[in-house]
């Protein structure tokens, strides 16, 4: 117990400051999630397909002997084309002991920001739930939409896991 | 008393290989229970906690008397009366409850390693912390908590150690025999001192010896026994330490005391201290062992619990095969690509990967079988157990086990013993009746439990049957009113069962050191669930009980059938195929609804198309399905429409849900020789879906 705490703490006051993130493009849009969920970057490989699953849900691949389920952000947020080839990126996150894969259009950088660099996402309609949105990062002349990947991926629509 | 009978293995078999996994799961146990206690909260002990520690003890009880040994089953016994107790907030917990309780635990320690090494010494006694606790378990607060009472102040609640136990003399101060003890130190090297005690071991007539604990880290206390005088005991350590090391004081004389404790050097109330206790007729054991409680910490090597076996946790040698399962995936990439190269110009190269492949593979298959064990070995740990309860509670009870050679994964048959430990006691307590019952029931004398094991739909099921009383739906009800549970009488028979899980439930009316104290089906059903499966109980009162325990095949291997559908490939498992063929057109009718049936052999069976169960989509129209697989499930058949046979082999059952969810008609998913996944279908559900 204590050690977790402690742990934690360590963890909150070394990134009190500034975090880190994983920047991605889906289209034109850029976003950044959070560094210490992701696992590692893999390229595309087609998955196994499952039935009755939505869209969005690519299926599900062996990742070193684990199954591991395959989202198309870009299908998930609507975006004008998702192909597939030699440069499609899969992100693996490993959110709480849960090991999953999103398909991006390619990754770009990791980068440090600090918390008065991230802005509140105003309230706007999209299909990304606003509470999924931590806020908006500005970098020079881009905007960063940052991503609470973990909130994100556990939602229900998300269809990862069985409801209930 | 009871016959035990068992179908297809030798009637004499050799429990003893079943004492490791006791030993190191009764370690586990002690050491999880050490550490609760330690964290128990006296002033706001939660009930998990209670129960927690409780399970400990109880289950440590269960394998001793399995194996039995007796001492630390009857120890463990009174820790579970005291615990039962205090989780039922009968009585308050006081901090001497976790003292003597934490001292159980290591004369528990002690004696497991007694029995794991096998040694002849006297073994520590328990009566003094059997009394203690059923003291505290009665709810008197000792005023000296550790002090031990006077003789006969107290009647020793049980009978301390049975006769087995004891194998050494058991008469208290035989004449001519001296109670000394002997300090042997300041020595560099403990190992020579504690080589004093094989030479009571080795010497016939020489007396016993007992570990006394030592202040100093390198002096060593021993009470002996023995008829010899000292010059004749000094020649004989001579061997070991020099003379002018040894010291030998009659029993008695003071100067050990010191040492013994030497943070309180004339505490009255440590155990032992005073020799003229030690002296006392309570037990019939040897009084010298009175002196044993604490010893065993510095006691040497014979209390050290030793292990021939590594127990690696499941996840590392799952691990193993996942990194074994990629590297013959690479071997085949590689294989594959060094096919066309010319054997004269790279010969060293192919002879070299044929090796690779060789080892690959063999290093696969033992991999693989780190996991795989029979059901024969928890099955054959039964007819132990099964005799010494029935011959405890006078009944007659035959077991007979099927289906042993169903392979199961060593993490799943370490997790389902206990349980199923629980299900027979519960049969052979409970459900089989006493024998002049059962002759007046118009049955046999002889009670019979079944043991079975089977793979199912993709599911291993293990039953434990008996033909006994049944349970009584009356009863339950009437019990679960009293506890307060909300219940009703149009609650449907399956319900009701389901009552007996609850926390504490029993409906026996005495509690027996077998079961009783509603303890079993709560912890069943608990390890069951964690190992995501079911219990299912079916009943029928007088005529026997079914408990059924459905668990998944997580991480069992299965003999399955790759099919193809489109480009897709699917797994059937092997053991619900039933036949194959290429089906004719005239064989296949509509019905009204517009489902499909076939004719086989005079019997018509539902069609399912897995195209369109599973969506499949089609980019070559001239192909279609042609082939028909039947599949069985609960004597039920569907035949299957798939479009091509692929094979069949090995594959290792994966879970789909820890990542992703439950798909509909699938059951887990595998690995192909290529990497790919490939899902394997759900029969049960797949049947149910065309019978409905």
């Amino acid at each position: 117990m204590s050690v977790m705490e402690k742990e934690k703490a360590t963890e909150s006051a070394a990134t009190a400051g500034a975090r880190e993130y994983l920047t991605f493009r889906l289209d034109q849009e850029e976003y950044g999630i959070d560094i210490l969920k992701v696992q590692e970057i893999r390229g595309y490989e087609p998955p196994t397909r499952i039935a009755h699953a939505p869209a969005f849900i690519k299926g599900v691949v062996n990742l070193r002997g684990t199954i591991i389920p395959i989202v198309d952000m870009r299908l998930k947020f609507n975006c004008s084309k998702a192909e597939y080839n030699a440069f499609t990126v899969v992100i693996i996150l490993n959110l709480r002991n849960r090991v999953v894969g999103i398909v991006v259009d390619s990754v770009s950088d990791v980068m440090e920001l600090a918390a008065d660099s991230v802005r509140p996402a105003p309230d706007i309609e999209s299909v990304i739930d606003s509470e999924c949105i931590m806020g908006l990062g500005s970098v020079g002349e881009r905007m960063l939409i940052l991503l609470d990947i973990e909130k994100l991926m556990s939602g229900v629509d998300m269809g990862l896991v069985s409801a209930g | 008393m009871a016959d035990i009978h068992q179908e297809g293995a030798g009637a004499d078999f050799d429990l003893s290989q079943f004492y490791q996994i006791f030993f190191e799961e009764a370690a586990e146990n002690l050491d999880q229970m050490e550490h609760m206690l330690l964290d128990l909260d006296l002033q706001e002990a939660n009930d998990e906690e209670l129960n927690g520690i409780f399970r400990c003890a109880h289950s440590i009880k269960g394998g001793a008397a399995t194996f039995g040994f007796a001492d630390v089953a009857e120890l463990t016994h009174q820790m579970e009366s005291l615990l039962d107790r205090l989780r039922r907030h009968e009585i308050q917990p006081i901090p001497q409850m976790v003292d003597v309780l934490l001292e159980s635990a290591d004369i528990s320690r002690v004696l497991l390693a007694r029995h794991q090494s096998g040694a002849q010494d006297e073994p520590p006694s328990t009566a003094d912390l059997v009394r203690r606790i059923s003291e505290l378990a009665s709810g008197q607060v000792p005023a000296e908590p550790v002090k031990p009472a006077a003789p006969a102040a107290t009647p020793a609640p049980v009978q301390p150690q049975p006769a087995e136990a004891a194998p050494a003399p058991a008469a208290p101060a035989r004449p001519g025999m001296r109670a000394l003890q002997i300090r042997i130190g300041p020595i560099e090297r403990l190992e020579q001192a504690d080589a004093i005690k094989e030479l009571f071991r080795d010497i016939a007539g020489l007396g016993t010896i007992t570990d006394l604990p030592s202040s100093e880290p390198n002096m060593r206390l021993f009470a002996v026994e023995t008829s010899s005088t000292d010059n004749d005991l000094l020649d004989l350590f001579a061997f070991h330490v020099a003379k002018e090391q040894v010291q030998i004081h009659e029993n008695g004389a003071p100067p050990a005391q010191g040492e013994s404790f030497g943070f309180f050097p004339d505490a009255p109330g440590a155990p032992g201290s005073k020799p003229g206790n030690a002296l006392g007729a309570i037990e019939p054991t040897s009084p010298v062992t009175r002196i044993a409680p604490k010893v065993e910490s510095k006691g040497g090597s014979q209390a050290q619990m030793e292990s021939n076996t590594i127990r690696v946790s499941v996840s590392k040698v799952d691990q193993l095969i996942n990194l074994v399962g990629e590297l013959v995936i690479t071997q085949a990439m590689l294989a594959q690509n060094s096919l066309g190269l010319d054997p004269a110009t790279y010969q060293q190269l192919i002879s070299g990967l044929a090796d690779l492949d060789r080892n690959t593979r063999d290093l696969q298959e033992s991999v693989m079988s780190i996991r795989m064990i029979p059901m024969s070995i928890v099955f054959s740990r039964f007819p132990r157990m099964l005799r010494d309860v029935a011959n405890k509670l006078g009944k007659k009870v035959e077991l007979v086990t099927l289906g042993e050679a169903t392979e199961l994964d060593k993490g799943l048959v370490e997790k389902i013993t206990d349980p199923l430990t629980h299900l027979v006691r519960n049969s052979v307590d409970h459900g089989i009746e006493m024998p002049q019952d059962r002759l007046a029931a118009g049955k046999s004398e002889h009670g019979t439990i079944t043991l079975s094991a089977s793979h199912q739909g993709g599911s291993i099921v293990i039953e434990v049957r008996d033909d006994g009383r049944g349970l009584s739906r009356e009863k339950i009800l009437k019990k679960a009113r009293e506890r307060g549970l909300d219940v009703s009488d149009q609650m449907s028979d399956q319900d009701v069962w389901q009552i007996i899980f609850a926390p504490g439930f029993s409906t026996a009316d005495t509690v027996t050191d077998v079961s009783g104290r509603g303890v079993g089906m709560d912890v069943v059903k608990r390890n069951i669930a964690s190992l995501n499966g079911t219990v299912e109980i079916d009943s029928s009162e007088g005529y026997g009980t079914r408990v059924s325990v459905r668990l998944p095949l997580t991480l069992a291997i299965m003999d399955g059938m790759s099919v193809g559908v489109g480009d897709e490939v699917y797994i059937l498992p092997l053991s619900s195929v039933v036949e194959s063929f290429q089906v004719n057109p005239d064989d296949v009718n509509t019905v009204a609804q517009g489902s499909q049936l076939v004719r086989v052999r005079e019997e018509y069976m539902p069609v399912i198309a897995l195209e369109k169960v599973f969506e499949v989509p089609r980019f070559d129209m001239d192909k279609s399905s042609t082939i028909m697989v039947v599949v069985e499930e609960d004597g039920n058949r569907v035949a299957l429409l798939v479009d091509e046979l692929l094979g069949q082999h090995q594959v290792v059952v994966k879970n789909l849900e820890s990542n992703y969810r439950k798909v509909p008609n699938v059951s887990g998913a595998t690995i192909l020789g290529d990497g790919r996944v490939a899902l394997i279908l759900d029969i049960g559900g797949l049947v149910r879906r065309a019978r409905h």
